[in-house]
C-alpha cells in the first residue's frame, strides 16, 4: 500500500527482531472474545485517481459554486491564492501542537501575530490561540464569565445566530448556569433595551449579545455594556461575520468570543471554521485554550512558547478552565495569511465593498428592519421565500434563507446577504424575483 | 553519531508588524459595480470605527516570504519521524488535501438546500456507515469538532441516558493513567471525578474497579488500549462489571489506531466512544488542529445523538431535526465537513483490508522499537505493548538527566522528540508512538540516536543537559514567559 | 535550610507564625523547591473566610498547580500584594518577606495541633 513504507521482507526481519513468526502473534494480548473474527465490511482500497473521481462526482451533486444570497454565519469572500499555498507547506500542514519550542517557532509565531491582529480588530488587550468555532466559543465565554463574576445565569440577545444559542443551551445545562433570552425590537431588529433592562438583576454573569446581529444588524454594543455593568454583570460580545470588523468601531466589552470563517476560510459545509475568544487583561487567567507568549532563548535572541498553560487540562484536570485541548491552528493560519495580505488598508476597502453590495441589493428589495445593517438584512418578498428561492435556483441563483424557522414570527421574511463576490447582475435578478 | 541532519542556515524574520510601512499592499479589489456608500451615513457615525491601530501593512511578496521562512523553523512529520505518543503523527496523503478542496465540496454552503447538497450529505454518510462498522457500534454523529469535544458529546450522551431511566447519578470514573481531558470532560458535564489506580501491569485493577462501582457510578472512562500502549486484557469483565450496576463504558478512542480491523469496542462492551479523525484518520494536526471527534453509541444511546442527524427519506438524505430527546447541538452546522472528507478519503485508499495491514505495521513499529531499546532504557512495564511504548528515565536519571533532556538532544539527532512526563503513572516517561507510516530505515536512524544519546549521558551529561545545540533557537525561558506574559506585539 | 523554632507547619507545606489572634501563613522552602519557579500566586481576597483544612489558594511553576491548604482558621485581614508582580519572591524567602496572607484567628488552640520546626524537617526528610 502506498502509504505504508515497508517491504514484505522488512517486515519479516522486524517480527523475527521482536522474536516472533508471524504478525497475528502481535496481537496476542487482546483475548479472543475481544477480536473482531472476521475482515471489516469495507470495500477494497482504491487508487488515488478513484478517489479524485468519486469525490468529483459527489461535488458536482452540490451548489458549491453556484452564485448564492446565503449568509447566516457563513459569508461567501474570496479566498487569496497566497493563503493556501502558505498552509499546503507541510511545515504548517503536518505539524503537532507546537509543545516543543525549539523547532516550533514558525508555529508559534504565527499564532502570536494572530493574537496580536485579533487584539488589534477587537479592541481587546489577550486573545487566545483560537476556539473550535463561534458556537463553541459563545458559551465557553459564558461560563469564564460564570468563573469570573461568580455568579450564575447568562442573558443571551434573540438575535444572536440561533445554533449559537443551541449550543450555548447544551453547554449550560450541566454547567448550573441558566440561560435567559431578550428580544429585539420589532422596529429596528435591534435589542429591545427595555426588555434587557428588565431582566438584569445580580445574580447575571453575563449579557450575551451579536454584532452585526442574525438579522445583519448593528447593534449599540457601548450601550449594552453600559446597563450590563450598572448591574455587575460582564459583556460578551459575539459575532460571526468578521469583515464588519473592518469597518465597526470595536465593542467595549469584557469578552469577545467570534468566528473567524469571513477571513479566507471556505464555507466547506459549515467547518472547519476557527472560533476566537479574546478579554481584557485582568481576566487573561480564566481563557480557556492555547495561549502563545513572547519570551527569550538562552542566547538571548527573541522566542516564543505556549504559555499560561496551567489553565488547562492537561495540567489542572478536572478543574481546568475548560476541557479544550488544541484549537483550529491551520485554520487559525488562514485568517492570519488573510489579515496581512489585507492589511489596514486592504479590510477597510473589503468591508466598504461589503457594505456598498447589500445596500446596492437593500435599495432593490425592501429591508423588514429599520436598523443600520452591514452585509446582509431581512427582505420581506411579495411571495413566499421558498417560491422566490425557486425562481432564482431556474435561474441557477441560491437565494436566501427563509427565517421561519429560526424566527415564526418573521414567517414570510429571508435573510439576504452580499458580499464582494456578488455580482450587480447577480442582485438586479433578484431583485426582479422579488418585485 | 548523527546521521540524520547536518545544519543549514534559516533565515531571519521578523515580527510581521516590523515589515510595516504605511502604504504597502498586498491584495486588490476588483472595482465597485455598484454605487459607493458612506459608512458614517449607512451605519452611523459612533458605529465606524478610525483606522485599525498597528494592523500590518505589507506587500504580497513579503508575506509569502514570512511564512516561507517562518515554516523553515518548524519541524513536521513531512520531515520525518514525529514519535509524539498518543498523538498518532503519521502521513497525511494529499489527495485528502486536494479533494477537499473541490469547489462543489469546499464552497458548499450549510444553508443550502438540502437537494443541492446531496454530494456533501453522501460524505457524511458514507463516513458514518465506515465508522460504524470499525467500531462495532449502532450509530454516530460526525458533529463534535475535536476528541475532546467529543468526549464532552458521549458524556452528555451518558447523562442524557441515564436521566431517561430515572437518575443521571454523580460520578464518572476516571483511571491515573487517563489523557487530561477525561477529567475535565467530565466535570464540564457536571459530574464529580473518582480516580483509580492502575495495578502493577498498567491496567485497571478488576478488584478495585468492583469495590467503586455502584448505582452512583454514571461511566468509566477508559482509553484502550491505554496510554502505556497496553490493551485492557480484561476489558470485556470490566464492561460486565459496570453494566451489573446499570453505568456505561465509554471509551477514549485515542488509540483506535491500534485496533482497527483487530478488534471492535462494540463487540467487547463500549457503549458509546469518540474517535479523533486526525490521528487514526489521518487528517492533518496543522500545528494543533482542526480535528474531528465523531461519538459512535449503542442503539440505547441514539435517540440522544445531537441534532440535527442525518437521515434519508424518499432516497435522498436530509437533516432530521426532530429529535426530542437529544442532548442538542454540540455546534453549529454539521460538523468539520472538511476533515470529514478527508477522512473518508482516507479509508477509501486503505479499504477494509488496508485499514487492519496499517494497524499491523503500527503494532509492528512500536514494538520493534521496544526489542531495540529496551536494553538502553528501564521498561516500568514490561509486557507486551501495542502501538505505543514508554519508557522511564530512571537509569538516566541517575546522571541528573530527565526525559525532557533527552527530548531537547533528539532535536539535534533531526527528530522530533516523543510525549514528554505522560502518562504520569510512570515518573519520568518517554511515551513513544511510531505510527505504521515510518520506514525500517527511518526506526533505524532514530534507534541509533536514542541508543547514542544513552551514551552521551554516561560520559557527558552535561552536553545533554545544554541541548539541543543545533537549532537557531535554544531552550526557551519559560518561566519567564509565565511571570510577565506578553500575549500580543506592541 | 533552618525552619524558624517559632513556626507551626503543616504536612501540606504551610507554616504559620501566630502572634495572639492574627497569624501569618506561607509555604515551605521544602514546598517551593519542589515546585521550581515560581510563575504565579493565586490568593484569597481580604475578608474571605478560611477554615483549617481547607484549600484558600494555589501557587503555580510552568507545568504544575499546587493548592494551599490553611493550616488554622479565620478571617484573612491582609494578602501579600507584592506576590502579584513579583512571584520569584517566594522562592527566594518563603519563611519571611514572602509570606501568603495574614488571618484573624478563629480559634486559638488550633495552631498547638501542627508539627514543629523538627518534626516538619523529619516529616519532609522522610517523604522525599
Amino acid at each position: 500500500m502506498r502509504y505504508l513504507p515497508k517491504s514484505d521482507a522488512e517486515r519479516q526481519e522486524m517480527l523475527a527482531a521482536c522474536g516472533l513468526t508471524s504478525a497475528e502473534a502481535l496481537f496476542a494480548q487482546i483475548p479472543a472474545e475481544a477480536r473482531l473474527q472476521r475482515p471489516l465490511d469495507l470495500a477494497a482500497g482504491i487508487s488515488e485517481y478513484e478517489i479524485a473521481d468519486y469525490f468529483k462526482s459527489l461535488a458536482v451533486k452540490n451548489a458549491g459554486a453556484l452564485p448564492s444570497f446565503l449568509g447566516a454565519g457563513v459569508y461567501r469572500h474570496y479566498r487569496p491564492v497566497v493563503v493556501d499555498a502558505v498552509v499546503s507547506r507541510g511545515e504548517f500542514l503536518t505539524s503537532y501542537t507546537p509543545y516543543q519550542s525549539e523547532i516550533s517557532q514558525g508555529t508559534l509565531m504565527t499564532i502570536f501575530e494572530f493574537q496580536t491582529m485579533i487584539c488589534q480588530l477587537t479592541g481587546m488587550d489577550a486573545a487566545n490561540a483560537s476556539m473550535y468555532d463561534g458556537s463553541t466559543a459563545v458559551p465557553e465565554a459564558a461560563m469564564m464569565a460564570a468563573r469570573i463574576t461568580g455568579r450564575r445565569g447568562a442573558l443571551v440577545a434573540r438575535s444572536v445566530h440561533p445554533e449559537y444559542r443551541e449550543v450555548l443551551r447544551t453547554y449550560a445545562r450541566y454547567q448550573n448556569l441558566p440561560v435567559e433570552e431578550f428580544g429585539y425590537d420589532a422596529q429596528s431588529g435591534q435589542i429591545d433595551f427595555t426588555d434587557l433592562d428588565a431582566k438584569l438583576n445580580a445574580e447575571i454573569a453575563c449579557v450575551i449579545l451579536q454584532s452585526p446581529n442574525f438579522f445583519g444588524i448593528v447593534e449599540d454594543a457601548r450601550k449594552a455594556a453600559e446597563l450590563a455593568h450598572s448591574k455587575g454583570a460582564l459583556l460578551i460580545f459575539t459575532f460571526s461575520e468578521a469583515v464588519s470588523l473592518g469597518i465597526l468601531e470595536p465593542p467595549n466589552a469584557d469578552i469577545v468570543a467570534g468566528e473567524l470563517q469571513s477571513f479566507a476560510i471556505s464555507p466547506s459545509y459549515g467547518g472547519p471554521f476557527a472560533g476566537v475568544i479574546a478579554t481584557k487583561e485582568k481576566f487573561v487567567r480564566q481563557l480557556p485554550g492555547r495561549l502563545v507568549g513572547q519570551t527569550s532563548d538562552t542566547n538571548g535572541n527573541r522566542a516564543f512558547c505556549l504559555t499560561l498553560a496551567t489553565r488547562e487540562q492537561h495540567i489542572r484536570r478536572e478543574k481546568s478552565t475548560s476541557n479544550i485541548c488544541t484549537n483550529q491552528a491551520l485554520i487559525a493560519l488562514m485568517a492570519t495569511v488573510f489579515l496581512e495580505l489585507y492589511g489596514k488598508q486592504g479590510l477597510r476597502e473589503l468591508a466598504t465593498q461589503n457594505l456598498a453590495k447589500a445596500h446596492y441589493l437593500g435599495s432593490l428589495t425592501r429591508p423588514r428592519f429599520t436598523g443600520p445593517y452591514f452585509n446582509e438584512f431581512v427582505a420581506r418578498p411579495p411571495a413566499e421565500p421558498a417560491e422566490v428561492n425557486r425562481r432564482l435556483l431556474d435561474r441557477s441563483i441560491v437565494g436566501g434563507l427563509p427565517l421561519e424557522r429560526f424566527y415564526p414570527e418573521l414567517a414570510g421574511t429571508m435573510l439576504l446577504c452580499a458580499t464582494e463576490m456578488t455580482k450587480r447582475a447577480d442582485m438586479d435578478l433578484v431583485a426582479e424575483a422579488l418585485a | 553519531m548523527i546521521r540524520k541532519v547536518r545544519s543549514h542556515p534559516t533565515q531571519n524574520e521578523d515580527v510581521i508588524f516590523e515589515r510595516s510601512s504605511p502604504g504597502k499592499i498586498g491584495y486588490q479589489l476588483p472595482p465597485l459595480d455598484v454605487p459607493e456608500v458612506d459608512p458614517a451615513a449607512a451605519l452611523g457615525n459612533e458605529h465606524v470605527r478610525a483606522s485599525i491601530d498597528g494592523f500590518p501593512e505589507v506587500s504580497e511578496v513579503e508575506v509569502i516570504r514570512h511564512f516561507t521562512r517562518l515554516s523553515t523553523w518548524n519541524y513536521a512529520i513531512d520531515l520525518g519521524l514525529y514519535p509524539l505518543g498518543s498523538c498518532t503523527m503519521k502521513y497525511n496523503p494529499r489527495i485528502n488535501e486536494a479533494v477537499a478542496r473541490l469547489e462543489g465540496l469546499a464552497w458548499a454552503h450549510p444553508y443550502q438546500p438540502e437537494n443541492l447538497s446531496q454530494g456533501a450529505m453522501e460524505v457524511c454518510a458514507r463516513l458514518e456507515e465506515a465508522l460504524c462498522e470499525i467500531t462495532g457500534l449502532d450509530a454516530i454523529t460526525l458533529q463534535p469538532a475535536a476528541g475532546a469535544h467529543g468526549e464532552l458529546t458521549g458524556i452528555l450522551l451518558v447523562r442524557a441516558f441515564l436521566e431517561s431511566q430515572g437518575n443521571a447519578r454523580r460520578k464518572v470514573l476516571v483511571p491515573d493513567s487517563a489523557h487530561g481531558t477525561n477529567p475535565a470532560t467530565a466535570a464540564t458535564a457536571g459530574y464529580a471525578i473518582h480516580n483509580i489506580a492502575s495495578n502493577e501491569h498498567g491496567m485497571i485493577d478488576l478488584a478495585q474497579l468492583a469495590a467503586v462501582v455502584d448505582e452512583d457510578v454514571a461511566a468509566l472512562m477508559v482509553t484502550n488500549p491505554n496510554t502505556l500502549g497496553v490493551f485492557e486484557a480484561n476489558i470485556v469483565k470490566i464492561a460486565e462489571i459496570l453494566h451489573a450496576k446499570g453505568a456505561l463504558v465509554y471509551m477514549d478512542g485515542a488509540n483506535m489506531n491500534a485496533l482497527a480491523g483487530m478488534a471492535r469496542p462494540g463487540d467487547f462492551g463500549v457503549d458509546v466512544m469518540h474517535l479523533n479523525l486526525h490521528k487514526t484518520f489521518s487528517t492533518p494536526h496543522g500545528g494543533g488542529g482542526p480535528g474531528g471527534g465523531p461519538v459512535a453509541v449503542r442503539k440505547h444511546l441514539e435517540p440522544f445523538l445531537p441534532t440535527p442527524r442525518l437521515a434519508r427519506s424518499a432516497g435522498a438524505f436530509t437533516w432530521d431535526y426532530d429529535r426530542p430527546q437529544s442532548i442538542g447541538r454540540m455546534r453549529a452546522y454539521y460538523g468539520n465537513f472538511g476533515v470529514l472528507v478527508r477522512a473518508l478519503a482516507y479509508i477509501l485508499a486503505h479499504g477494509g483490508p488496508g485499514l487492519r495491514n496499517a494497524t499491523v505495521d503500527a503494532v509492528l513499529n512500536a514494538n520493534y522499537l521496544r526489542h531495540k531499546l529496551a536494553p538502553h532504557f528501564d521498561l516500568p512495564y514490561d509486557g507486551p505493548n501495542m502501538h505505543e511504548v514508554v519508557f522511564s528515565d530512571e537509569r538516566q536519571s541517575a546522571k541528573g538527566v530527565r526525559t525532557g533532556d533527552i527530548a531537547k538532544r533528539l532535536i539535534d539527532y533531526g527528530f522530533h522528540p516523543y510525549t514528554v512526563s505522560f502518562p504520569l503513572i510512570v515518573h519520568g516517561a518517554l511515551m513513544i508512538e511510531p505510527t505504521e507510516t515510518e520506514s525500517k530505515q527511518e526506526l533505524d536512524l532514530f534507534i541509533d540516536a536514542m541508543i547514542s544519546i544513552a551514551k552521551e549521558i554516561e560520559q557527558d551529561p552535561q552536553m545533554v543537559l545544554q541541548s539541543p545545540h543545533t537549532t537557531r533557537t535554544s531552550r526557551v525561558d519559560e518561566v519567564t514567559a509565565a511571570r510577565k506574559p506578553i500575549l500580543r506585539w506592541r | 535550610m533552618t525552619y524558624p523554632g517559632n513556626y507551626r507547619y503543616t504536612k501540606e507545606h504551610e507554616w504559620v507564625d501566630q502572634q495572639g489572634d492574627t497569624a501569618t501563613v506561607g509555604l515551605t522552602f521544602h514546598a517551593q523547591q519542589e515546585l521550581g519557579d515560581i510563575v504565579y500566586v493565586d490568593l484569597p481576597k481580604v475578608g474571605a473566610k478560611i477554615e483549617a483544612g481547607k484549600r484558600f489558594g494555589s501557587v503555580e511553576s510552568v507545568k504544575a498547580v499546587s493548592d494551599v491548604y490553611a493550616p488554622i482558621s479565620g478571617e484573612v485581614t491582609e494578602i501579600n500584594e507584592t506576590l502579584a508582580s513579583a512571584p520569584e519572591k517566594l522562592n527566594q524567602d518563603p519563611h519571611g518577606a514572602a509570606w501568603l496572607i495574614r488571618l484573624r484567628v478563629d480559634k486559638t488552640g488550633e495552631a498547638a495541633n501542627l508539627l514543629s520546626a523538627a518534626d516538619y524537617q523529619k516529616y519532609v526528610g522522610t517523604e522525599s
